[in-house]
């Protein structure tokens, strides 16, 4: 049984405009996402910036209200429950974000930033929760001596390690990392990617991992997701992915990748035009209409849930793209 | 380093440094390198390792009054681009020399369209009449593949995605055809499809124009795939240069050879340990004076080597490094 099975899930914000500030259209950030998530695996989530990415990370751990749909986590339902509800779930679905700098209250030391877990979740004696603080540190690579200092005092790469020690804090089964490495410094990145395959493997963690970077989004899924604007438009494992692509969007962003070896450029079929906006998305086949391909209009009428092509691999069957 | 005749900038023992509360820093530590006549040189380095301070010191942009070029010398055209007078300068910018900056929206005036912006920009250098400006104000932007040119000169920078500013900020970094274009960081907030076509623009208005280009990114897989040459820049010095396929194939210092096997290649097996660069790149207060990357490298290194600082030299044919004996082998 999967931890989390997400069905047709839509996210729509408001879009207000004239001098009522009335809504006047809606921004179809996600529009009906379906995917599933296992026990210790980790499905990564690829697509351009405005895709959705971030908005469909906040939905699965309801720090949005979603439109439709429903969230399936650890056997309940979450679509609906309230704050208050959702409380006891919260410990075992976490979030890290791409800036450490802006989710950690600056105010905070790290012992401050690590003990709030335990004491919003009520557990724990103030001694206990300095002996797990010691661990968490411990855990993700920095010293106990660092406690009592505040997040400025830290370089990227330790921020982040803060992230994900708070996140981990209270031995979640789901975390969502948005971009955990993007702001990182190169030589950076690697500590940070290891720690959570440590943490994966020590722990059983499920993880959402979204990127931009696709090369980084494949050493870390099992399974890729392939989002364009607000659709899934392909699923895959992750090294079926990257060798048989079958959508056109997932070959033009492969196509992007500047692969670092210079006996290995190549002449690139290139995407023209930009991401288009989640506001008023064409109808039918999103990417085919931007790549204004002849066969768009056939797929205004068809049905574009994804079809299983191969063992586990999943594509939107379109006319134009596929 | 390649024949001093092919080269169309010179940069010797350069050395810039801030004036702050805390003192003076020294952002850029004595650096030098060519960049070949009509290629591409690509400065690579992390976050604060002294790419954009190198870039603002050959044209001569440094924050006032605190960055100061304190010595060294910048040969461009004859000339030490480091002792010519700031209105000389002003003309050499822009007209010879031109830059496009890290963040689109700091060199693009909020409430000036791009049609005037662009006007501005051939005007300062020529004196060509009005239709003359629009003609070729509406041939770059077709050249840097904006749609419907006439109408996107009416408006303003907010009205476009950052890929379109990117390309206006090209478009008015071209329009004098420049000898020389430093492109600092072009494509890094934009999505990989829109650097794609970000740096193929680059490197056909260069084939086309013939210019000569300093591409600075942190990012290995741009450099392998657009370079001729390759400085590698750490803390504030660089630690090797080389052409593009013989530092990939043959890297000689430690942090190159760290950073080339620290990121995740596409044909890794999924979910498996990367090799990683241990520690953090240090802050500009923590500079040392020997080998910068001694107590990243896990190697040993003498007191002396902590404390002095290995020459810039020669290695192979071509291939220059920081010759730290611990850290090249
Ligand atoms: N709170 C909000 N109110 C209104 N619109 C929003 C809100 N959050 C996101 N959006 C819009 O939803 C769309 C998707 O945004 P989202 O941040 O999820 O994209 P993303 O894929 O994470 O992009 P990036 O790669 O740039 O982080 C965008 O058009 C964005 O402007
Ligand atoms: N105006 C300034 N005053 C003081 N220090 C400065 C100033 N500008 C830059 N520096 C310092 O000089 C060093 C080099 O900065 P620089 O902007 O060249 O880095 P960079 O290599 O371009 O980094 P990034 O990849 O983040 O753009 C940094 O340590 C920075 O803090
Ligand atoms: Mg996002
Ligand atoms: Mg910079």
């Amino acid at each position: 049984m999967s931890l989390l099975t997400v069905k047709n899930l839509q996210q729509y914000f408001p879009v207000r405009g004239g001098v009522l500030h009335r809504a006047v259209a809606s921004c179809k950030a996600v529009d009906g996402v379906s995917i599933s998530l296992g026990e210790s695996e980790t499905l990564g989530l690829v697509g351009e910036s405005g895709c959705g990415k971030t908005t469909l990370g906040k939905a699965i751990v309801r720090l949005l209200k979603p439109t439709s749909g429903s969230i399936e986590f650890d056997g309940h339902d979450i679509t609906r429950v309230s704050t208050g509800a959702l409380r006891p779930m919260r410990r075992h679905l976490q979030m890290i974000f791409q800036d450490p700098a802006e989710s950690l209250n600056p105010r905070h030391t790290v012992r401050d930033i690590l003990e709030e877990p335990f004491i919003v979740q009520k557990i724990g004696t103030k001694d206990e929760r300095r002996q797990w603080v010691v661990k968490l540190l411990d855990k993700v690579g920095l010293s106990a001596s660092v406690m009592d200092r505040f997040p400025f005092e830290f370089s990227g790469g330790q921020r982040q390690r803060i992230g994900i020690a708070r996140a981990i804090a209270l031995k979640p089964k789901l975390i969502v990392c948005d971009e955990p490495v993007s702001a990182l410094d190169v030589s950076v990145q690697s500590q940070v990617l290891n720690l959570l395959l440590d943490l994966q493997r020590e722990m059983g963690l499920s993880y959402l991992f979204i990127a931009h970077g696709l090369n980084v989004v494949k050493h870390m899924s099992d399974r890729v997701a392939v989002m364009y604007l607000g659709k899934i438009v392909e699923l895959a494992p992750a090294v079926d992915l990257y060798q048989n692509p079958r959508h056109a969007y997932t070959k033009a962003l492969l196509d992007a990748i500047p692969i670092a070896d210079p006996t290995q450029r190549r002449e690139r079929q290139l995407l023209r035009g930009d991401v288009p906006s989640p506001i008023n998305p064409p109808a039918g086949c999103a990417f085919g209409h931007r790549m204004k391909h002849p066969k768009w209009k056939e797929s205004v009428s068809m049905d574009l849930t994804l079809q299983e092509v191969a063992p586990g691999h999943w594509v939107q069957p379109c006319p134009c793209c596929t | 380093m390649t024949a001093a005749s092919s080269s169309i900038l010179e940069v010797r023992d350069l050395v810039t440094a801030f004036d702050t509360d805390a003192g003076r820093m020294t952002a850029v530590d004595g650096i030098s390198f060519n960049v070949p006549q009509g290629k591409t040189l690509g400065i690579v380095g992390e976050s604060g390792c002294g790419k954009s301070v190198t870039a603002f010191s050959i044209t001569r942009l440094l924050p006032q009054p605190h960055g100061k070029i304190l010595g060294g010398s910048i040969r461009f055209n004859g000339q030490d681009l480091v002792q010519v007078p700031i209105d000389e300068m002003q003309k050499i910018r822009g007209n010879e020399i031109s830059m496009i900056f890290q963040e689109p929206m700091t060199a693009l005036n909020p409430v000036q369209t791009v049609g005037r912006q662009l006007a501005e920009a051939i005007l300062l250098h020529s004196g060509c009449s009005k239709a003359e400006v629009l003609a070729s104000s509406i041939e770059m932007m077709k050249k840097v593949r904006i749609p419907e040119p006439e109408q996107r000169l009416s408006e303003y920078p907010h009205q476009l995605s950052g890929g379109m500013r990117q390309r206006v900020m090209i478009a008015m970094a071209l329009i004098n055809k420049p000898k020389l274009l430093i492109a600092d960081e072009p494509t890094t907030a934009l999505d990989v499809t829109v650097q794609a076509q970000i740096l193929e623009l680059i490197a056909d208005l260069q084939k086309e124009m013939g210019m000569s280009v300093i591409l600075i990114t942190h990012d290995l897989g741009v450099i392998a795939q657009v370079c001729d040459e390759v400085a590698v820049m750490y803390a504030g010095r660089l630690v090797e240069q080389a052409g593009v396929f013989d530092l990939f194939a043959r890297p000689r210092h430690a942090y190159t050879q760290g950073l080339l096997e620290s990121i995740p290649r596409l044909d890794s097996t999924p979910k498996t340990k990367l090799k990683a660069i241990q520690g953090n790149v240090p802050g500009i207060a923590d500079f040392k004076p020997g080998c910068r990357f001694a107590d990243r490298s896990g190697r040993e290194h003498t007191e002396a080597q902590l404390n002095t600082r290995p020459p810039f030299v020669e290695i192979a044919p071509n291939h220059r490094a920081e010759n730290c004996p611990v850290c090249v082998a």
